[in-house]
C-alpha cells in the first residue's frame, strides 16, 4: 500500500471519529486528516466525504464553510469516498426537508421510504431502515475486491437513492435501493463501512488503494 | 434476503467493570468492558449497548476513555446509555465514538430534550430507553404497562405505550425497551409489552430483560416482533456464544448476519 493521505471532510455534521479510526485500522502508514480546511482537502491523495443528519443541514453547512463547490471540484480530481449522507448530498436532488438542491456530482434523486412501506409478503417494514442488509453487487469492481456478493453491511437511514446509472450495488427494504454508485473517481455508498465489521473494514482498504477511473465492467461471478 | 434480525450484547458497567445483577439489584462481576466488547466484536455480534450503570458525575471521565477504547477495537455499531442529561452528555459521547446514545430518565424529566437532540444529533442516533413494568389492568380488560425509574422502584404513572409513541413523534429513531419484571430473572422477555410497543410505532425496537435461552431470543423476534434481541449475562457468562445464538435463530426461521 503507498503511504498516501486521505481527508475525511469535516463540516460539522456528526461523529468522524468512527470513519478516521476504521481507516487507522486498515490504512497501514496511511495519514488521515478529519479536517474542513480547503487547502488540506485539495493536498490529500483521497477524500472521504461522510454524513449523518438531515440533508438540509448538512447542505446548509457546507455552502456555510465553502465547501461545496470544493466537494464538486475535488470529486472530478480525486477519488472520492460518498458515505451515507455523504452520498445523497451528492446526488441531484433530495425529497428531505420538504426538498433539498444537493451538489449535482451524481444523477439521481433521493427518495423518502414512505410511511407505510412493505415487504412483498405484505409484513409493514419499520423505517429508518436501520441495520445488516445484503448488498447486491453489481458488477466488478476495485472497491468489492474480497468481499463476497451479498454481503451484509450496515444501513441506518429513511432516504434512499434512486439514481438512472451508474449503480455499482442494490439492496431490497420494501423498495430497490442504489447502495452503491460509482462514477469515474466517485464511489458513493449508503451504508456504514465503517461500521460494517470486516466487509466494511475490506472495503475501506479497497478505497485506499483505489486511484479512481473506470471499473471492469464484468458480472460478478 | 431481507434486513438481519439484531443480536446486541449488552455491557452493564459500573466503575470501569462489566456487571450484573437480577432486578438491578445483586451485582456479579463479568470483567473488562473492552475486552468483552472485542470478543462480541469478533464473534460476529450485530451491535453493542454500553449501559453506565451508575452513572455518577465522577465516573464519567472513566466512562468516556472505556467508551474511547472500545470504539478503537470495535467496528460495529455502539450505543452508549446512562447518564446521558445534557446535550453535551451526546456530543461527549459521539466524540468519544458512540453511534447512538440512549435517554431514559432525562426524557422523563423533560420530554423536549429528546426533540432538540434529535434536532441537534438526527434521529438515527437518538435511543428512547424505556423501563416498564406490568400493572393493573385497564378498565376495559386490556394490559398496562407503565414506565418506572431509579431502577425500577419509583413508579411514573406514565403509560408504556403510550410515551414510546411520543418519543417516537419527538424524533426517537429507535426504542430501547427493558422490561422491569423480566430484567436479570432468566424467564423471558415481557412478549405482550414488546409487541405492544413494537405495533405501536414505526422504528424499530430492542427487546430487553429477562433472556435465559435461546428460545427467548427467538420468541422475542416472532412473538414480540421485535427488530433487535438484546442480553447480556447469557453472553458474558460463556453459556452460549453469539455464533451459537445467530444458529438457532437461523434454524427458527429468523434471517440473522451469519
Amino acid at each position: 500500500m503507498t503511504k498516501s493521505t486521505v481527508a475525511v471532510i469535516d463540516y460539522g455534521m456528526g461523529n468522524l471519529h468512527s470513519v478516521a479510526s476504521a481507516l487507522h485500522k486498515v490504512g497501514d502508514g496511511v495519514t488521515v486528516q478529519v479536517t474542513d480546511d480547503p487547502d488540506t482537502i485539495l493536498a490529500a491523495d483521497r477524500v472521504i466525504f461522510p454524513g449523518v443528519g438531515a440533508i438540509r443541514d448538512c447542505m446548509a453547512e457546507l455552502k456555510a464553510r465553502g465547501l461545496d463547490e470544493l466537494v464538486q471540484e475535488v470529486s472530478a480530481t480525486k477519488p472520492m469516498l460518498g458515505i451515507c449522507v455523504g452520498m445523497q448530498a451528492l446526488m441531484e436532488s433530495s425529497e428531505e426537508n420538504g426538498g433539498v438542491a444537493c451538489l449535482d456530482v451524481l444523477p439521481g434523486q433521493v427518495k423518502f421510504f414512505g410511511a407505510d412501506l412493505r415487504d412483498g409478503g405484505g409484513e409493514r417494514l419499520k423505517v429508518p431502515h436501520m441495520g445488516w442488509n445484503t448488498v447486491k453487487q453489481s458488477y466488478e469492481h476495485p472497491l468489492w475486491e474480497g468481499i463476497a456478493d451479498n454481503s451484509r453491511f450496515y444501513f441506518v437511514h429513511s432516504y434512499y437513492i434512486d439514481a438512472p446509472e451508474f449503480v455499482a450495488a442494490t439492496a431490497e427494504y420494501g423498495v430497490e435501493i442504489h447502495a452503491a454508485l460509482h462514477c469515474e473517481n466517485v464511489f458513493a455508498v449508503q451504508f456504514h463501512p465503517e461500521k460494517s465489521g470486516d466487509a466494511g473494514l475490506r472495503l475501506l482498504s479497497n478505497f485506499l488503494r483505489w486511484d479512481g477511473g473506470q471499473a471492469v465492467f464484468r458480472p460478478v461471478s | 434476503m431481507a434486513l438481519a434480525k439484531r443480536i446486541i450484547p449488552c455491557l452493564d458497567v459500573d466503575k470501569g467493570r462489566v456487571v450484573k445483577g437480577v432486578n438491578f439489584v445483586g451485582i456479579r462481576d463479568a470483567g473488562d468492558p473492552v475486552e468483552i466488547a472485542k470478543r462480541y466484536n469478533d464473534q460476529g455480534a450485530d451491535e453493542i449497548t454500553f449501559l453506565d450503570i451508575t452513572a455518577t458525575h465522577e465516573g464519567r471521565a472513566t466512562t468516556v476513555q472505556t467508551v474511547e477504547q472500545i470504539a478503537a477495537e470495535v467496528f460495529i455499531p455502539l450505543t452508549v446509555g446512562g447518564g446521558i442529561r445534557e446535550i453535551s452528555d451526546i456530543r461527549t459521547m459521539l466524540n468519544a465514538g458512540a453511534d447512538k446514545v440512549g435517554i431514559n430518565s432525562a426524557a422523563i424529566h423533560n420530554p423536549d430534550f429528546v426533540r432538540e437532540a434529535a434536532e441537534r444529533f438526527g434521529s438515527q442516533c437518538i435511543v428512547i430507553a424505556i423501563d416498564a413494568k406490568q400493572v393493573p389492568n385497564n378498565p376495559d380488560g386490556s394490559p398496562r404497562w407503565e414506565i418506572f425509574t431509579h431502577g425500577g422502584r419509583k413508579p411514573t404513572g406514565i403509560d408504556a405505550v403510550a410515551w414510546a409513541r411520543k418519543m417516537v413523534s419527538y424524533g426517537a429513531g429507535e426504542v430501547l425497551l427493558t422490561s422491569m419484571d423480566g430484567d436479570g430473572t432468566k424467564a423471558g422477555y415481557d412478549l405482550a409489552l414488546t409487541r405492544a410497543i413494537s405495533e405501536a410505532v414505526a422504528v424499530p425496537v430492542i427487546a430487553s430483560g429477562g433472556v435465559g435461552n435461546l428460545d427467548h431470543l427467538v420468541d422475542g423476534v416472532i412473538e414480540g416482533k421485535a427488530d433487535a434481541v438484546l442480553a447480556a449475562s447469557i453472553f458474558h457468562f460463556a453459556e452460549y456464544t453469539v455464533p451459537e445464538a445467530k444458529a438457532y435463530m437461523a434454524s427458527k426461521g429468523i434471517e440473522v448476519r451469519l
